[in-house]
């Protein structure tokens, strides 16, 4: 146990808990926008099934990494519009909808791995700060710093893109007339449409802005992975859902979720590593995540409340 | 006289040249139970002829190309030079029963259930069709059905010959496993008894409690890396992100199911190749036959149905590489437990 607890051990699982910990809440970010406005989309993981083998398929033919995210956010986008004329304007059950969206995901996505790529290749991985082309060598002597360099300097762009994201969401659902309008059609719908407020074309933009979200989550994890494979998701989307409920539809507490479930899963990893959790007793192990997970959802499910009209379509009376 | 000695000299060199033929298209054959890739150029299988006329098909949990168990599988057949209808990724078991099922009911003489986790369905349906020979695995047993063979590879015994090689490069040893079940299991079980005979201390294992999960392939690979290993090994199709960590960290890789030199990493050292046309061709002799089932074959060293691959791009040392294929003798022979 006293392995686990040295600065470089700890740094180590902190740095893996926050990359591992980016997919899930760039989805998580998305579904929280969507969710906000009323509309529940369980088909998270489909999209980034999507998005992460455009992605990868972009680099592996381009080598452009900025090309890859461009088209995962623009899958991302499409599948959004997809799923909001299902949900918003032909007003189909919500959740059977978005498993809808994942079986699709999960099948096309691999449909078209197997066409176009067959056996995995690997992919040129996302660059971390101090190996950016060009700008690199600037980041070295904040890589360099003992133990905080590791921590805080040395990952991907989309890392930091995706913490900044969350300051910029909450900004935009509290203090923008368009967040003030999702979080008022997520609430009472039928007040937002008397004050003159487009349900309909509020979701709609909500929707499709939380599914590029869930795009860029599936390029994210395909190019940190830098790889490809049937189901790379493996449920992602499915824990980014939960963890917008775990984060009460507040940014910054489902970023906190993301990086706690970031942080049992890195530590279980480490403690089997260092043989701290023995062999036996791996498949415990593994599931400790999800637990913690499930059981922070019933002590918060009591005390938290979601937006109101979640899952009800809207029709003007 | 002159002519004679002439004629017999040009039968000679005949001999010579079609034996160097022979040795060049050969020549990566080597002892028993291994193999050399030529550096560079591992592109896979050779299709051979046909051995039967049967219909094959072949149900799968994971992609038919996954470098791992599923593709050890249709690599197996194309060396039988035999195409089956596939249906692939699989892993949830009611689908996979529906399509064991419906091959069956189409008529297909030879139904492969290549899971452990098809056993429950594969009870059912089995007797529903006494003409169709099931062929299932990785199982050591067929269930008291008399038209489903089983069969499993011991994974243990490649799995010590990674780790004896592997303890050979570095004794800080990293090894991802899937699931402590099945052959992922006793592949890991071996290694960690082959490093720790060479001088290893116990390799530190973790599994990460999923087949297909490559993110925590991946992590788990790189708190190895960030541990100081200097070899890394994992199994299932999940550890395509191990070998991306292995690659970026200057790591040694060893491979098991198939080889993963396709994965484009020359730091893979060797592989345990699953060649399950060995077990493959004696149950089709025997279906043919009209003995449809009732027996559990299993791969091994000495059967030819597990061979060693070794990455002809890898500088393996060479009294390590003549160590290792001492302790195949070894096991070949019984000299070496790998339990």
């Amino acid at each position: 146990m006293s392995d686990f607890f040295t600065v470089s051990v700890l740094v180590a699982t902190l740095a893996t808990a926050i990359r591992f910990s980016v997919p899930y809440l760039l989805a998580a970010l998305g579904e929280t926008i969507g969710q906000r406005s009323g509309v529940l989309n369980l088909g998270v993981d489909g999209t980034m099934l999507l998005g992460a083998f455009g992605a990868y398929y972009t680099v592996l033919e381009t080598g452009s990494h900025l090309l890859g995210i461009v088209v995962g956010i623009a899958i991302g986008l499409l599948m959004g519009l997809v799923y909001a004329i299902v949900t918003v304007f032909l007003q189909a059950e919500q959740g059977i909808s978005g498993i809808g969206i994942f079986l699709f995901g999960l099948g096309f996505s691999d449909l078209l791995f197997q066409e176009l790529v067959g056996t995995p290749k690997p992919i040129k991985p996302l660059p971390t700060l101090d190996k950016l082309p060009g700008v690199g060598g600037i980041f070295e002597p904040l890589v360099d710093i003992e133990h905080l360099g590791t921590l805080l300097f040395k990952h991907n762009l989309l890392t930091y893109l995706a913490f900044f994201l969350v300051p910029v969401v909450t900004w935009v659902l509290m203090k923008t007339t368009f967040g003030m309008n999702v979080r008022a059609v997520g609430e009472n719908p039928q007040a937002a449409d008397s004050l003159g407020v487009s349900v309909a074309r509020t979701r709609f933009i909500a929707i499709t802005i939380g599914s590029a979200f869930a795009g860029l989550a599936g390029a994210t994890l395909s190019l940190q992975l830098a790889i490809f494979q049937h189901n790379l998701t493996n449920g992602i989307g499915f824990i980014a859902v939960a963890l917008v409920y775990f984060g009460a539809w507040q940014p910054r507490w489902v970023m906190s979720g993301a990086l706690l479930y970031g942080l049992v899963t890195a530590t279980r990893i480490k403690w089997q590593s260092l043989d701290i959790i023995p062999q036996g007793a791996s498949d415990i192990a593994a599931m400790a995540p999800a637990i913690i997970t499930i059981l922070a959802l019933v002590l918060l499910a009591s005390r938290v409340r979601g937006p109101a009209a979640l899952t009800k379509p809207f029709t003007r009376h | 006289m002159k002519s004679v000695r002439k004629s017999q000299l040009l039968k000679l060199l005949g001999t010579l040249f079609a034996f160097t033929l022979i040795a060049v298209a050969c020549g990566s054959d080597d002892a028993t139970g291994t193999a050399t890739s030529d550096c560079g150029t591992n592109t896979g299988v050779e299709e051979g002829d046909s051995v039967t006329d049967l219909t094959v098909a072949l149900v799968a949990p994971s992609a038919k190309d996954d470098v791992a168990f599923t593709q050890s599988m249709v690599d197996s057949l194309t060396r039988l030079g035999i195409e089956p209808a596939i249906t692939d990724g699989t892993f949830v078991v009611e689908e996979a029963a529906a399509a064991i099922r419906a091959y069956a009911e189409d008529g297909v003489d030879i139904v492969i259930a290549h899971g452990t986790q098809y056993g429950g369905s594969l009870a059912e349906i089995a007797p529903d069709f006494p003409e169709t020979s099931f062929l299932w695995g990785t199982a050591t047993d067929t269930q008291g059905l008399p038209n489903v063979y089983a069969y499993a590879p011991e994974a243990d015994q490649g799995g010590y010959v990674n780790g004896y090689i592997a303890a050979g490069i570095s004794v800080d040893i990293g090894v991802v496993g899937p699931v402590d079940a099945g052959d992922a299991s006793a592949y890991v079980n071996g290694f960690v008894k082959g490093a720790q005979a060479n001088g290893a201390s116990a390799p530190a294992v973790v599994y990460t409690g999923s087949f297909s999960d490559v993110a925590l392939a991946t992590e788990t690979a790189q708190a190895h890396a960030d541990n100081g290993v200097g070899v890394l090994t994992g199994t299932s199709q999940s550890a395509v992100g191990a070998v991306n960590i292995a690659t970026a960290n200057d790591l040694a890789w060893f491979g098991t199911q198939s080889n993963t030199e396709a994965w484009e990493s020359d730091l893979t050292v060797a592989s345990q190749v699953y060649h399950w046309d060995v077990v493959l061709s004696t149950m089709i002799e025997q279906i043919e036959d009209g003995t449809l089932g009732g027996e559990a074959m299993v791969l091994t060293l000495e059967n030819g149905g597990l061979v060693m691959e070794f990455n002809g791009c890898y500088d393996l040392e060479s009294s390590l590489r003549s160590d290792a294929e001492g302790v195949i003798e070894d096991i070949i022979a019984g000299d070496i437990t790998t339990k």
